[in-house]
């Protein structure tokens, strides 16, 4: 009895987290006059691609998608770049690397204490950065809290392959692709995952660096265009359409498609996330 | 013995490497974190942006001053710590519960669907979930009061009202990070050694003995752990949240330390002030992580490297 109340339950919460995108779904389905009239809830009235016509016409949404991807795929790459030599040399054992305690605590010391935002505003600004694609890169290139959690899987590793392949003769960064990288599959697609929607999910950086809206990435567009409507960003040439868009559909289609590549990415590296963040929060 | 010697020699002598490997991570945290941080200073000075930091007039404590003279001052450090507290709360029951709920469960499929369903609000943004609230919770059109109107309840204006606010807040962050953070205690309840279940059995215990005497002491040390870290997100009570559902009109119960650092700041520039408030918040937090790492380790024997 209790079991089937259980599962129930269960069924129930998990259909409660995606009933709203299923609803979003629904209504970029429908025809404006079905989602104006509020009778829309989880299946499409009126089917139409109507709304993903006009977004896909919408220079905006197309070029800060693009912006976007750019973004995601640079950034995220120079964020593995960076945590895999930093996770190795943090990963050291400290009687052969005196230094690791001093770097650890480097590390550590950024996560204790930040200049928040206004500081670390200026800061890119004094560096020249206000208004460049970098601005939404360099800033949190460094992850310290992934960089963390890789070192930890990496110490977990048995030490033996280390020294057998360091006494062999083979240097740190053979040493770090040949033997940690691949045995550290897990903790890398954790970082990935979090790297990918870390930067298809960042809106804010956009926000306060840029000034350009044609610069913008989706989610500082979208942020722009669905939570403060901003008239003087809507050209001439929407107007016109929004006749025959209700603004509704073509937001719920906006919201879908920027929703979309997460949805892709993330069977991907669901599999993996759960050992990686768990051997990743001991420390070895 | 000789090549194990040189061995550990030709160790040695690759340390240089190792410097120059983390080189790049350290600069960029130099530029990105540590100036920032020296930046701080800003909130003693009258700060003027063409004279820089480094020679921008020091008037002592007249930001703070300032600061305290802000009609909703200590209103807003009020409704950080109550959006906060709350969330932390929240955000530590609702995952056991859901995790001990899934742990009744055998079947791997069913479990395993379960858990990828309600991670996933967690990877979406707060412009995009913002934007789906706005729609679902508005009071003449959203799916939410169309669904209360069902059972006689007038609409609510759920993000216009200010006595309801922050427990949206609360909810609809809930709703979003409870599945995440169901994974922690999901790993703990792996590890719990299964002949405890069965001497368990033995003895007669039912379900609910079963959970009460053998997963909840199993999983004690996790939750410790998340109670004691949690302290620090104490002044945390979620910027991305309520910049994306905040107005006006909610300011009085949703207007949190760090939107009016944003406003003071990045809106009016008044970068001194807006500095002052949020050098307030770098030290508070910082007392309550190192406490939180100090209890953690004391209370459940982790620590973070």
């Amino acid at each position: 009895m209790f079991l089937w109340f259980n599962i129930i339950f269960l069924i129930a919460t998990a259909i409660l987290c995606i009933l709203p995108i299923l609803n979003v779904l629904a209504v970029s389905f429908s025809s404006s006059q079905y989602a104006s009239a509020n009778v829309v809830s989880l299946w499409p009235k009126g089917f139409t691609f109507n709304a993903y016509d006009f977004v896909a016409n919408k220079p905006e949404f197309i070029r800060s998608f693009l912006i976007a991807v750019k973004v995601t795929v640079v950034g995220t790459l120079i964020n593995l770049l960076l945590a895999l030599p930093t996770a190795y040399v943090l990963s050291r054992n400290e009687q052969k690397f005196r230094w690791r305690t001093i770097y650890v605590w480097f590390f550590v010391i950024t996560m204790l204490f930040n200049g928040g935002l206004i500081p670390t505003y200026l800061t890119v600004k004094e560096v020249g950065l206000l208004n460049n694609f970098l601005a939404l890169i360099l800033p949190g290139a460094v992850q310290v809290f992934n960089v963390i959690l890789l070192m930890n899987f990496f110490r977990n590793l048995p030490k033996e392959i280390d020294e057998a392949s360091l006494v062999d003769g083979a240097g740190h960064w053979t040493n770090l692709l040949k033997i940690y990288a691949p045995l550290s599959k897990p903790a890398l697609a954790t970082i990935t995952l979090f790297a990918i929607v870390g930067h298809w999910n960042n809106w804010f950086s956009g926000i306060i660096y840029l000034n350009n809206p044609n610069d913008y990435p989706l989610q500082t567009y979208l942020q722009t265009v669905i939570i403060k409507p901003d008239l003087s960003i809507i050209s001439s040439n929407d107007l016109n359409l929004l006749s025959t868009v209700n603004e509704r559909t073509s937001k719920a289609a906006q919201i879908f498609l920027a929703t979309l590549p997460i949805l892709l990415v993330y069977p991907f590296f669901q599999k993996y996330f759960m050992t990686g963040l768990v051997m990743g929060s001991v420390k070895g | 013995m000789d090549l194990l010697r040189n061995g550990i020699e030709s160790i040695k002598n690759r340390n240089g490497a190792l410097h120059m490997m983390i080189l790049p991570a350290v600069v960029l945290l130099i530029i990105f974190n540590y100036i920032p941080l020296f930046g701080l200073v800003i909130a003693f000075q009258k700060y003027n942006l063409f004279r820089g930091v480094l020679h921008s007039e020091w008037i002592g404590l007249d930001n703070f001053r300032f600061i305290l003279e802000f009609p909703d001052i200590y209103q807003v450090i009020w409704n950080t710590f109550y959006i906060a507290i709350m969330k932390i709360i929240a955000g530590l029951i609702v995952p056991i519960i859901f995790a001990l709920l899934l742990n009744e469960v055998k079947n791997a499929f069913f479990k395993r669907s379960i858990q990828t369903v309600v991670y996933f609000p967690h990877f979406l943004s707060w412009v995009l979930l913002g934007g789906i609230l706005i729609d679902i919770l508005s009071p003449s059109s959203g799916l939410v009061n169309q669904f209360l109107s069902v059972f006689g309840i007038k609409p609510v204006f759920f993000l216009g009202d200010d006595t309801v606010f922050p427990y949206v807040l609360v909810a609809t962050d809930t709703w979003k990070d409870f599945g995440f953070g169901t994974i922690i205690y999901l790993a703990a309840l792996t590890n719990i050694d299964q002949t405890q279940y069965e001497a368990a059995v033995i003895d007669g215990a039912g379900r609910w003995k079963q959970t009460l005497y053998v997963t909840l002491p199993g999983m004690m040390p996790v939750i410790i752990l998340m109670m004691t870290l949690s302290l620090g997100n104490v002044l945390n009570a979620g910027f991305d949240q309520i910049f994306n559902l905040y107005s006006p009109i909610v300011y009085k119960t949703g207007d949190i330390i760090d939107t009016l650092v944003y406003r003071t700041g990045l809106i009016d520039r008044q970068y001194g002030p807006a500095a002052a408030i949020g050098f307030f918040k770098s030290i508070i937090s910082f007392v309550l992580i190192v406490a939180s790492y100090k209890l953690a380790d004391k209370y459940a024997n982790y620590r973070i490297f």
